[in-house]
């Protein structure tokens, strides 16, 4: 098991060299240049040049990727042109506010979804499952900006309850309650999507499950119908709702960024957009290093948690 | 039907007590919030280009000279007055001696060569604070000198008329010296400058808090504090306002004018010194023909776009100067009118009847309004006329990387806008032989009319504002009917506040001045 995780972090490496590989010369490729992002409309071609040569631009490109390497593996992310600011500590203050909005969208798509894929199956056809798995198809179609920004007309404009967008208040505030207050639309928009993708699944492992032979035996020895669903069939179809739930992680970690920007959620996601568009290479390359490694680690977590609960499944 | 009308009385019952006990969107009565568009670069003048960032710097710094209130004309700050040279090469100014900066340090002539120095010359030992992109807006800079402490004297490599609107630009705002030498590369996120607020605060994505300078030359503002807040996207900030998160919002999108006409706000506009235009390919195809150009100018009704389109949000364009810079502006000038018949005619004399041009649209960019609705309206206007545009769509950048270096035997036109801040910019820049691109200009439409190359380097050079608003005058008259470009709008800034602000106007020059506004 240790040999095992120690395998899959080192993994991480060569995943990360070739990512921010391609990433560096894909951004390298695109049309446009950091200093026409900043010179705007004065970018004429002598101030491009000037600007270029005191931000380190002028060099070949291989040159600027292996300096970018060496100073990586010092620890450097360097400096963010755009933002003025050292790369790794906006990256890491940005990822953590897109940790607890997607944390918290996790934990409330898991629970709900599983709630709800559970019922729907324990009432198979019944009245409750047909209008909750409508309920749950809207809740997959529906675009998260749209739905974000009818949250912000209805609880923040017409009713003022909760507060429209941002992290914490502006003034004043700051406790956990504040940030609770402006968690609750986007980590609500975030998760809805996540939710009806994992209700339907649990819906239907849960399903199989049920048709199985030991429930019926169950049955026939007379346990009670919440023991069957809870105890003998839940805990088996949670093997495979749980690898469902890892990549669900991923798209909730990946929808942030339009949640980010409804919501103005001081996120990785939106920064990267920004980054992309103003061609600030190395706050992209180091928001990439930070979002692909905890994407990596997040699947491990899956698998492992996998391996937990039916030793059976081999990591 | 009565369930549906018991359930929406409920509801408005049910949000009328919420609007009662909404406590937390309450700001309090001495700190105005401002909705900012975007998180700033960075708060040191030198290193910044976006008006967005402007807007905060100016509550921070004084420069040596003003933008009077309300106009583009030029009036003292740290400076109280100033002499000028017979061939305007030298100018001498005369400063404050009461002057502190935020970090308790005094203002005098050494901070201003400082501050000059620091952003021109690349071996001045805290150049490595730049990049100063701007920088040459002041690449006419020859010397600066400390005469004494009160004095401080600019010698210029050429006469540069626009040289003092460029001081009053924020790129010219004096940063204290110490701080810079105390804090290096971070100057830029804990600034020092003389202005009426003082930085006090700045949380990456969420705000940007100044506070009220008691000490500042002029007496303390009313406000206790000024807190930025970055709103990125346009229906975000409309909601936060009208939620009671903001106390002004800036660049309201014509979609959302309407939300801010009635009761409980104000909605404030101003035209600036800013120019929507195609850039028309001079040099080859159907506009190396003048009356094609003028033809695309009688073709394209500007009044619908900017009623339609701009919801009003700006005005029609007659010529290449905007008329926020009145000193020098033509009034006698008159947009070119819609007139479809007489393009035709015009197309039909220059045998381009049924030309195809290709049109370069961005999606968005500086002061670009709404470029691909715009860029559609005028392929439908050109079409009435016989016309065949074909649209290529770039994004921002992109896009400047294709029309900069000019349009030779890729396009025929091209979006653009400016915003300036001396009328001499845009046409020196984008409108005299000189400027064409491989030059390093902008002038990507290949204009040349030697004429005009006269003027306004006789306008560049002169001292005297009358004898340049002559010579400005002319140009116009010449470059309106030449048709270079199609000239299209002066956009209009906007705000929003609430009824509570007072004394909040908007500038010509886009920025935004809190020293003088309350809330109550």
């Amino acid at each position: 098991m240790y040999l095992y995780l120690v395998k899959r972090v080192l993994a991480l490496v060569p995943v990360l060299l070739g990512l921010t590989t391609i990433v560096f010369f894909i951004m390298a490729m695109i049309p446009g240049d950091p200093a026409t992002a900043i010179l705007g409309s004065y970018a004429t071609p002598e101030n491009v040049e000037k600007l270029n040569r005191d931000l380190g631009l002028d060099r070949p490109l291989y040159e600027q990727y292996f300096i970018w390497l060496s100073n990586i593996l010092q620890g450097d992310f360097g400096r963010s042109y755009s933002l003025n600011r050292e790369v790794l500590d906006e990256v890491l203050e940005r990822y953590l506010a897109t940790l607890i909005l997607a944390g918290t969208s996790l934990v409330i798509c898991s629970l709900l979804g599983v709630l709800v894929g559970i019922w729907t199956a324990a009432n198979q056809y019944g009245w409750s499952d047909k209008i909750l798995t409508f309920v749950v198809l809207i809740g997959i179609s529906i675009p998260s900006f749209w739905l974000g920004l009818l949250l912000i007309m209805g609880l923040a404009v017409t009713l003022k309850i909760l507060p429209a967008s941002g992290m914490y208040a502006i003034y004043g505030g700051g406790d956990l309650w504040d940030l609770l207050q402006h968690l609750a639309m986007p980590a609500f928009t975030l998760a809805i999507v996540a939710t009806g993708v994992i209700a339907r699944l649990t819906r239907s492992a849960m399903l199989e499950v049920l048709r199985q032979d030991y429930i019926r035996t169950a049955r026939a020895k007379g346990v009670g119908e919440n023991a069957i669903i809870y105890k003998h069939a839940f805990k088996v179809a949670l093997v495979s709702v749980i690898p469902i739930i890892g990549i669900q992680a991923g798209f909730v970690l990946g929808g942030a960024v339009y949640v980010e920007t409804v919501f103005q959620w001081p996120g990785v996601g939106r920064m990267l957009v920004n980054a992309i568009s103003t061609r600030d290479i190395l706050l992209v390359q180091g928001a990439v290093v930070v979002v692909a490694a905890s994407y990596v680690l997040f699947n491990l977590l899956a698998d492992v948690a996998q391996h937990l609960i039916d030793p059976r499944i081999k990591p | 039907m009565t369930i549906i009308s018991n359930l929406i009385k409920g509801a408005v019952v049910a949000s009328a007590i919420c609007v009662s006990s909404a406590a937390f969107a309450q700001t309090p009565s001495d700190v105005l919030i401002v909705g900012q568009i975007a998180e700033p670069k960075s708060l040191d003048p030198g290193t910044v280009t976006a008006v967005n960032d402007f807007r905060i710097l100016m509550n921070m710094y004084d420069g040596l000279v003003r933008y009077k209130n309300g106009s583009l004309e030029i009036e003292p700050s740290l400076a109280t007055s100033w002499s000028i040279n017979e061939d305007g090469t030298e100018y001498t100014f005369e400063l404050r001696n009461d002057v502190k900066f935020h970090d308790g340090t005094d203002f005098d002539a050494a901070d201003v060569k400082f501050n000059f120095d620091r952003m021109l010359d690349e071996n001045h030992p805290y150049h490595n604070t730049g990049p100063f992109p701007l920088s040459f807006f002041f690449s006419a800079i020859e010397t600066v000198e400390a005469v004494d402490a009160d004095t401080v004297k600019f010698k210029l490599k050429n006469p540069y008329a626009p040289f003092l609107s460029n001081l009053a630009y924020p790129t010219g705002l004096i940063v204290s010296p110490e701080a810079v030498e105390k804090q290096g590369i971070e100057f830029g996120r804990n600034p020092v400058g003389t202005g009426a607020f003082k930085f006090a605060q700045w949380e990456s994505n969420a705000k940007v808090v100044l506070v009220r300078n008691e000490h500042y030359w002029e007496g303390a503002p009313a406000l206790e504090a000024v807190v930025f807040r970055p709103i990125t996207d346009a229906n975000t900030r409309v909601a936060e306002m009208l939620s009671g998160g903001l106390d002004i919002m800036v660049e309201v999108a014509p979609d959302s004018v309407a939300q801010f006409q009635g009761s409980g706000y104000n909605l404030l506009e101003q035209a600036g010194p800013h120019l929507w235009f195609l850039i028309l390919n001079t040099k080859e195809g159907p506009f190396a023909d003048k009356r094609v150009r003028q033809a695309v100018n009688y073709a394209i009704d500007k009044k619908t776009l900017v009623e339609q389109v701009l919801q009003g949000t700006a005005q029609v364009a007659s010529g290449p100067t905007p008329p926020a810079f009145s000193w020098a502006y033509n009034e006698s000038l008159q947009p070119y009118p819609y007139d479809p018949a007489k393009a035709k005619q015009l197309l039909k004399e220059a045998g381009q009847e049924n030309a195809t041009l290709t049109f370069y649209v961005t999606e968005g960019g500086s002061g670009m309004l709404d470029p691909i609705s715009m860029g559609t309206a005028i392929q439908a206007d050109l079409a009435k006329v016989g016309l065949k545009v074909k649209i290529e769509t770039y994004e921002w950048n992109t896009f400047l990387g294709k029309v900069n270096p000019g349009l030779e035997g890729k396009a025929d036109m091209a979006e653009m806008a400016w915003m300036t801040n001396d009328p001499d910019t845009l046409p020196f820049l984008a409108l005299r032989t000189e400027a064409w691109p491989d030059k390093g200009g902008f002038n990507s439409g290949y204009y040349s009319n030697l004429e005009v190359d006269k003027l306004l380097d006789a306008a560049r050079k002169s001292t005297d504002q009358a004898e340049r608003a002559k010579l400005y005058k002319e140009m116009q008259v010449i470059v309106q009917d030449d048709a270079p470009w199609a000239f299209i709008a002066n956009w209009k800034q906007n705000a929003a506040t609430t009824d509570s602000v007072k004394g909040f106007n908007l500038q010509p020059s886009f920025l935004m001045l809190f020293k003088d506004v309350s809330k109550q």
